[in-house]
């Protein structure tokens, strides 16, 4: 095979291992989500299905999938035809240039489950994850419906908002990584879990978490789909597996912003303990620390939703604007001078 | 043509043909749509020229900003089907003169520019545009940013609720 072919094929193999995963992780999520959801409100969930009610994903898949298709008779067809496309395909996108673990010696090779490493890695997360808005404003406002256009309009508001915040968070270990290569972020918290972004950049952490909770739009922040006030907001007239397309982009919006904070504040692969051995019987470990890291923040997610309740949308927007974008900033200039000053910086 | 020459081919007619579209569309919503393709497309170009940092700045500042404010202006216009945009007056010669104008700028700066295609390995461009940024084009730099705050305050200043009113 030719270097070109060889590279082409690798690739090939990580988007199908990738995709095929957070298609994978999509479906278990809901069972998860409904599971736990369930067991904090004194209910079951869902039982039926399977062992544990594990099989749920597959018979939801399969109602949805046998459903009508609706379209409203008001509506603009391709435009709303696009709208779930354009949500996955947005959704999609972000994840190719996340590390989904450590690099590892396979096949004679140096090899990382990484789609394409990019210099600019964050800078690009940051730009799709704005394209982000495509789908929810094409479909609040091509269903012709009043509560879509005023869910689109809410969902794409906040996303705005909550989007400078979120990159204002990346500032610091940009700066501290000097680099935007979201590898490169990851090795600088190598050794104890002392070099963690969460303990050196800990307001950047907090102002992470709570903008990313907010660009997936999860409770507290998740006003665009408010039942009691706007139906189910901008995917209202959706139905089948148009509604499932929209679920699907919603969820792996959530598990990339996941992974994002395991990579950027908690270390990624690394354990965090020193002198922890790299590999077990040629198994790299650092798979086992990021699963781990992933797995507990997909459930913080879960365990929020079942705890909070919803923001008023005005409080949301006082909040995004003039508590978390000030506080971003004035940490990033904060990091800037202490780093300088205190921590040998460049001069 | 190399791989990398199709996909120009394919970047450059995108661009221009959905910016025929942004031009020619009787309807303001489809110029809307087709803008998205043309950012898209000059997106791509830069890609291909090794420019990573400006591929993702373009993507971020005009498609994931500016775009979504258009679409906002364009999806609250009451009745945006029927509305015309056409101006009733033509002044062909004026336009000529500028459009030709502008031509022999743009085609002249693309000739003399000695482009990086695609036969060189792309090199990081990030930390060479921070340092000219804040070195050799500070001026320019800080003029520019005095310019978005300037904007920036007068927007507020016109949607502010007035007191008396």
């Amino acid at each position: 095979m030719t270097p070109l072919a060889e590279e082409l094929l690798v690739t090939f193999v990580k988007i199908v291992i990738v995709v095929g995963a957070l298609l994978g992780g999509f479906s278990v999520m809901t069972w998860v989500e409904r599971r736990s959801l369930a067991f904090m409100q004194y209910r079951l969930g869902p039982n039926r299905t399977g062992p544990f009610g594990i099989l749920q994903p597959i018979a939801d898949g399969i109602k949805l999938f046998f459903k009508e298709e609706v379209m409203p008779v008001a509506a603009n067809k391709w435009t709303f035809l696009a709208a779930p496309v354009v949500a996955v395909a947005t959704a999609l996108l972000a994840t190719a240039v996340i590390p989904y673990g450590p690099p590892f010696e396979a096949f004679g090779r140096t090899l990382q489950i990484q789609i394409a490493d990019i210099e600019v890695g964050l800078l690009f997360i940051f730009a799709v994850t704005a394209l982000g808005v495509y789908g929810v404003v094409l479909a609040g406002w091509a269903a012709n419906n009043k509560y879509s256009l005023l869910g689109g309009l809410r969902s794409s508001a906040q996303m705005f908002s909550y989007e400078l915040a979120l990159g204002f968070s990346w500032v610091t270990l940009i700066l501290a990584a000097r680099s935007f290569r979201i590898n490169d972020i990851v090795d600088t918290q190598a050794g104890g879990f002392w070099h963690w972004n969460v303990v050196v950049h800990f307001p950047a952490f907090i102002v992470y978490f709570l903008a990313a909770t907010a660009e997936v739009a999860r409770i507290p922040f998740d006003l665009p789909e408010g039942e009691s006030e706007i139906v189910a907001g901008f995917h209202t007239e959706y139905a089948s597996m148009r509604f499932a397309l929209i679920q699907m982009a919603e969820y792996i919006n959530m598990i990339t912003v996941t992974v994002l904070l395991a990579n950027l504040f908690f270390g990624g692969w690394h354990s965090g303990v020193p002198g922890m051995p790299e590999s077990l019987g040629g198994f790299p470990l650092g798979f086992v620390w990021w699963g781990l890291k992933v797995a507990f923040f997909l459930f913080v997610f879960i365990w929020l939703r079942g705890t909070l309740p919803r923001f008023r949308y005005d409080q949301l927007m006082q909040f995004g604007w003039k508590v978390l974008i000030p506080v971003a900033a004035v940490w990033v200039m904060t990091f800037a001078v202490l780093w300088v000053v205190v921590g040998g910086g460049p001069r | 043509m190399t791989a990398a020459d199709y996909v120009f081919w394919v970047f450059a007619t995108a661009t221009v043909v959905s910016g025929a579209v942004v031009v020619f569309a009787r309807s303001l919503i489809y110029s809307a749509f087709a803008l998205l393709f043309t950012f898209f497309g000059v997106a791509g170009l830069y890609v291909l020229l090794g420019a990573d940092f400006l591929a993702a700045t373009q993507l971020l500042i005009y498609v994931g900003g500016i775009l979504v404010l258009l679409l906002f202006g364009v999806m609250l216009t009451h009745r945006i089907y029927d509305l015309k945009l056409r101006t009733e007056k033509t002044q062909l010669g004026p336009g000529l003169i500028v459009a030709a104008g502008i031509f022999i700028i743009f085609a002249n700066a693309a000739l003399i520019t000695e482009w990086p295609t695609v036969g060189r390995e792309p090199a990081p461009t990030t930390k060479e545009i921070g340092r000219l940024f804040l070195g050799e084009y500070l001026l320019a730099f800080e003029a520019a940013s005095v310019l978005l705050l300037v904007a920036l305050i007068g927007a507020a200043m016109i949607v502010r609720r007035k007191k008396d009113a």
